[in-house]
């Protein structure tokens, strides 16, 4: 025979559980605004589910942060405000955009005269740059990126002298994807967002598809 | 702003020059993900069970040191169920918000566990837990009035937390995590020397961090109170030979309180109108601060304090331009968008200042009351709410076997 405090306990574990069930419920399967799936939310016989950017309904949805350079005004905070040291942010270059210019606007400090790979004349403050010569007169450029410090200097001339293939990225191989990301948290123009997990770079002005290829880590 | 323009055309290559492809690494694999939730899952079944069944200190030690390693650590800290409160706020409040399942299972699980067998999970399951508990060496009685008084600061950091989440204005939980950086060994000076004093003080008042500070800790205790299980102190009945009394570094031990009726009925009336009067009142008038502070309160969201600043720019006065102004301006975005954002800030900051407010008069009322009366009971019990599982004052009792079972078994 339960006492009365034991059945207002029982009572109350009760409606505690029935709450928690509720929210989680509500959590897992609500349909939120943005997220208007054309097809019915069925991806497996989705003609489209190889490009299609929406998080997956019930796949665990996993979200990383990155970074829209589109956004991006390389202030140069993600060099500096990341949790790790160098930052997880990365100069990528996305070759397909590229023009192999001699003089390279993410390259050469402006107003260089010797088009050389001298350490004045460059503007990546840690020599991660490599510049090597193709056929006249293009140059190709390539990320050293473990010298990579993330600072956006050789982004910032690439996109104001050049074609903007130089973008930074989230480098998801390093990224320990905090709760909150202090970049994100920083940034000063909101480029951080979070990302499906299935779709995690945002890199701009090219079709990632045809160009790029996935790594599986 | 312009982006990506093909300023120049891609060369047409004479050489054979092959165009190398971008490289672009994959997140964590999400089956790792699913992985954790099962470890945790497995980790506080393991947990409940040493506490609630076997009843050893030892376990509760291993246990924890494993959650320390792989939770700590190898996970880095990150997600945990301290912190997910922010993410299901937010995704209560924002729609867009997409919340993974492992977020919600990290914050639901440990919750409905606690509801069954107590605080199993700050035992032997949380990372922040486990590293205080290796250091209370020498833990100190704080005494009843203190540990009342500093125990209202976690129900401050909880309200504070929920309503930076729902604005949209950071996750502050996160943000003055101590641990986060020891996990990773990369804290930043500011939070390690935080880190440092918690540990140090945690030699002498055993667990700060989760006694005075966690906001999840509120969460369990409220959901420990109508635990169905509960650790207890004695195996069997209670001999009152205080043993106990000294053993529970976190003050989580009821002593006794015998006699049934200490006050005749008249004080006792009295004090519960007394009461029923202070609990409206301090919600009121804490609601009523909250709101004349909401200004204040919103002054850390990046986009009203973008709003102020392009009304009173400060450039004008030698100092250069703030980032947040200069990517303002590349954007194009009309500043009237940017104020009518900030004023529906603004706003929920208003709101959300009433709740807060409200929300911390309620609990300081409550606390005050809680004092004034007092329960009776006739044992050594457990403080179901405070009491963490930790199972060291079980090996202070001098009962060690429930008789009355033994009996029952013979017969």
């Amino acid at each position: 025979m339960p006492t009365r405090r034991e059945f207002l306990n029982t009572l109350v574990r009760g409606s505690i559980l029935a709450g928690l069930g509720l929210l989680s419920g509500a959590l897992i399967f609500r349909k939120g605004k943005e997220r208007e799936c054309g097809f019915d939310f069925n991806c497996k016989n989705c003609p489209r589910s190889n490009d299609c950017l929406l998080p997956r309904p019930l796949e665990s949805r996993q979200m990383v942060w990155q970074l829209d350079p589109s956004r991006c005004i390389q202030c140069g905070r993600c060099a500096t405000d990341c949790v790790l040291t160098p930052s997880a942010v990365k100069c990528v270059h996305v070759y397909a955009m590229c023009g192999y210019c001699d003089l390279c606007g993410g390259y050469f400090k402006p107003g260089t005269k010797v088009l050389d790979t001298a350490a004045e004349n460059q503007l990546c403050p840690t020599n991660a740059i490599k510049r090597k010569f193709v056929e006249d007169p293009f140059f190709e450029y390539t990320i050293d990126e473990p010298l990579c410090i993330g600072c956006g200097k050789c982004v910032k001339g690439c996109s104001a002298f050049g074609n903007g293939s130089l973008q930074l990225q989230v480098r998801h191989d390093r990224c320990v994807n905090c709760n909150q990301c202090s970049i994100a948290r920083n940034c000063p123009s909101g480029a951080f967002s979070r990302v499906p997990a299935s779709n995690p770079t945002l890199l701009r002005g090219f079709d990632q598809k045809q160009t790029t290829t996935n790594i599986k880590q | 702003m312009v982006f990506a323009v093909q300023r120049f055309p891609k060369p047409e290559f004479e050489t054979g020059y092959l165009q190398p492809g971008t490289l672009l690494p994959s997140p964590r694999a999400e089956i790792l993900a699913a992985m954790d939730v099962a470890i945790l899952v497995l980790a506080l079944s393991v947990i409940s069970w040493i506490v609630l069944k076997k009843r050893s200190r030892k376990g509760v030690f291993w246990m924890s040191l494993f959650s320390l390693i792989y939770f700590g650590f190898y996970r880095e800290g990150c997600v945990c169920s301290i912190g997910s409160i922010q993410n299901i706020t937010l995704a209560l409040f924002d729609h867009t918000f997409i919340l993974p399942l492992t977020v919600i299972a990290f914050f639901i699980i440990p919750l409905i566990f606690t509801l069954f067998f107590g605080r199993t999970f700050c035992a032997g399951v949380c990372p922040f837990g486990a590293l205080q508990d290796l250091v209370a060496f020498r833990p100190q009685k704080l005494g009843s009035r203190l540990n009342a008084v500093l125990g209202m600061v976690p129900y401050i950091y909880l309200g504070l937390a929920i309503l930076y989440a729902a604005t949209g204005t950071d996750f502050i939980i996160c943000r003055y995590d101590p641990f986060v950086g020891i996990f990773r060994f990369n804290a930043s000076f500011g939070m390690f020397v935080f880190a440092g004093i918690l540990l140090i003080s945690g030699i002498f008042i055993a667990r700060p961090y989760c006694r005075f500070l966690c906001p999840y800790g509120v969460l369990l205790n409220w959901v420990s109170r109508f635990s169905r299980r509960h650790i207890t102190i004695t195996p069997a009945e209670c001999i009152q030979c205080r043993l106990c009394e000294d053993s529970c570094p976190y003050d989580a031990i009821d002593i006794p309180v015998t006699t049934k009726d200490p006050e005749n009925r008249k004080i006792r009336v009295k004090k519960l109108i007394w009461i029923s009067l202070l609990i409206p009142f301090l919600t009121f008038a804490g609601g009523w601060t909250g709101s004349r502070l909401h200004i204040t309160l919103a002054g850390v969201n990046s986009k009203v304090r973008l709003a102020e600043e392009i009304l009173t720019p400060a450039a004008g006065q030698g100092q250069p331009e703030s980032l947040g102004l200069t990517a303002y301006k590349s954007s194009g975005k009309a500043a009237e968008e940017v104020y009518s954002e900030a004023s529906e800030i603004l706003d929920r900051f208003y709101n959300g200042g009433w709740i807060l407010g409200g929300f911390i008069g309620l609990v300081f009322g409550w606390v005050i009351a809680e004092r004034m009366l007092s329960k009776w009971h006739t044992d050594y019990i457990p403080n179901k709410g405070a009491c963490y599982s930790c199972a060291r004052c079980v090996d202070f009792c001098p009962v060690k076997t429930d008789l009355s079972e033994i009996k029952h078994e013979k017969t």
